[in-house]
């Protein structure tokens, strides 16, 4: 259904994502893992239409979404939802409003059927009775779990997660992962997941794609990818300091920024 | 000798190189930010129709920057009349205090100062809201959500200026003239019939026009330039403080520039 081209995005001097070629399979859970930098979430939004790439092209079906003029890319995007990293809720609308509003947008319901959509929607989220609350009055994992409901409010066909579980305590995290997963099987929705949740990140997705400064690195079902014995993929999945990724992602010699300051450190030998 | 003058030399190419750079960057901000107006305006008549948003933001710039006009109305009224009086007492001519006032504020101060008190009380706030929104990502969840935030966000908001700002100019005109009126009749003794005749003859329906033309002009520059420093600001905390900043001096800029663009037109 998506499949990105040739995709690259540079910012300044920066590559986000270099060529990269990119096939979302349709009605499963894609997982975009990686660490800090990656370009997983550049990649997320040029999937979504978000970013327009540097090169290359995303295609929706047979269209390609970065040529599409805007009335049909919203028309397109009807079909979609995301949930973005920090929640983005509209803060000046409570809870309720957040939820129905692409209803409001986007159908001529009558506000009885919207207001029942907005509560079945709450209750699959845990927060029925939280309608009032601003989203100022809201923990992180809260705030999540409306910008979930809100995501899902059309029944979209894709759906772009944008690191649901960072920033959450444990049982948070595994509420969200587990609504992910649950919510693409039963509505058959096709999800792209960025993560860089190993555990969360391998146990819900059906795909996994890893990636590692602007590329991807490792693709295919969670098991191959558990069993990779590409170095960098099993440094990422354990969590190793070191190996072929770098902590360090300094341009410049640490000695010579120390030395060739004037009035700085002198290492004598 | 010869080094002293490469020195000056490359200090002055230095100066108007980065004079050049600034003037590229102004042109370039200024079309960027027209192009962003105009994408905005171009969906006037798209729907869904934004009535319900207009009417929002015209209660929100609108009501909520009226206690600041009435005020700064009644003084800068206060204020012309006092120096007035004394001025034309000199040449004995008190009598014409009303259409000094009145001139003064209709043609001049109602608009400009009208506009700068707007620009302060409003222009800033939907700058900053803007650039906030940009910040918490809710311009990308409007997009992801099939909501233009250019016909949501910002073509509210500028028409809304438009509007609002020609009709605070008039409270801020009428409350003017008034305390001008109360100030140099109750408190310094001029003649009320004198002051009336002179504010009635000696203004024209042309010099109320031409504040109103003002007016209108200053409003949709001031919603261009707020939304547009707000939805281009640098996606953090001092990027949208900078953002409100800048907005606050350029559209205040703008204003006096375009009163006296507007002033040369009209007079």
């Amino acid at each position: 259904m998506i499949r990105g081209e040739n995709l690259s995005k540079r910012y300044g001097d920066v590559d986000a994502v270099a060529s990269t070629d990119i096939h979302i399979k349709t009605g499963a859970i894609t997982a975009i893992m990686g660490g800090s930098g990656s370009g997983k979430t550049t990649l997320l939004r040029l999937l979504s239409g978000l970013e327009i790439p540097t090169t290359g092209h995303v295609w929706y079906g047979d269209e390609d979404l970065c040529d599409m003029p805007d009335k049909r890319l919203y028309e397109v995007r009807e079909s979609m939802g995301m949930l973005f990293q920090y929640s983005a809720l509209l803060n000046s609308l409570n809870v309720y409003d957040n939820v129905a509003f692409p209803l409001h947008e986007h159908t001529d319901l009558d506000e009885d059927v919207i207001r029942t959509m907005v509560a079945m929607k709450l209750e699959q989220v845990g927060l029925r009775g939280f309608e009032n609350l601003m989203p100022s009055e809201l923990s992180g994992g809260m705030a999540k779990r409306v910008a979930f409901a809100r995501a899902m409010a059309m029944d979209p066909r894709i759906v772009f997660f944008d690191e649901p579980t960072s920033g959450l305590d444990p049982i948070s995290a595994g509420v969200i992962s587990t609504l992910i997963h649950d919510t693409s099987k039963m509505n058959r929705m096709t999800s792209v997941v960025v993560t860089h949740d190993v555990s969360a990140g391998l146990a819900i997705a059906d795909h996994v794609i890893l990636m590692w400064q602007g590329r991807i690195i490792a693709k295919g079902p969670p098991d191959s990818i558990r069993e990779s014995t590409d170095e960098r993929v099993c440094q990422f999945l354990e969590g190793r300091p070191d190996g072929p990724i770098p902590f360090s992602r300094s341009t410049t010699s640490y000695i010579d920024d120390l030395t060739h300051r004037p009035g700085t450190v002198r290492l004598e030998s | 000798m010869s080094n002293e003058m490469s020195g000056k030399s490359s200090a002055i190419s230095m100066f108007f190189g980065s004079l050049g750079r600034y003037a590229m960057r102004g042109i370039e901000e200024l079309g960027d930010g027209t192009r962003l107006g105009m994408q905005a305006l171009s969906l006037f008549f798209v729907r869904p129709w934004q009535g319900k948003h207009f009417v929002l933001q015209l209660y929100a710039l609108g009501v909520g920057s009226l206690a600041i006009i009435i005020i700064t109305g009644a003084f800068t009224g206060m204020v012309l009349a006092l120096q007035g009086y004394y001025t034309l007492a000199k040449f004995g001519s008190e009598s014409l205090l009303g259409a000094g006032v009145g001139m003064s504020i209709i043609r001049e101060l109602g608009p400009v100062l009208g506009a700068f008190m707007i620009i302060g009380r409003a222009g800033s706030s939907i700058t900053a809201e803007i650039g906030i929104m940009r910040v918490t990502e809710q311009t990308d969840a409007l997009e992801m959500m099939a909501v233009n935030p250019k016909q949501r966000i910002l073509l509210p908001r500028i028409i809304a200026t438009t509007i609002a700002v020609p009709l605070l100019v008039s409270i801020f005109d009428v409350v003017g003239i008034g305390s001008g009126y109360i100030v140099g009749v109750e408190l310094l003794g001029v003649n009320p019939g004198a002051y009336m005749a002179e504010l009635i003859a000696k203004i024209t329906m042309h010099d109320i026009y031409g504040g109103w033309v003002k007016a209108v002009v200053f409003g949709f520059m001031i919603g261009m330039i707020c939304t547009y420093m707000g939805y281009r600001a640098t996606p953090t905390t001092e990027g949208v403080a900078k953002a409100t900043t800048q907005a606050v001096v350029v559209a205040s800029v703008g204003v006096l520039i375009m009163d006296y663009i507007l002033t040369s037109f009209y007079l």
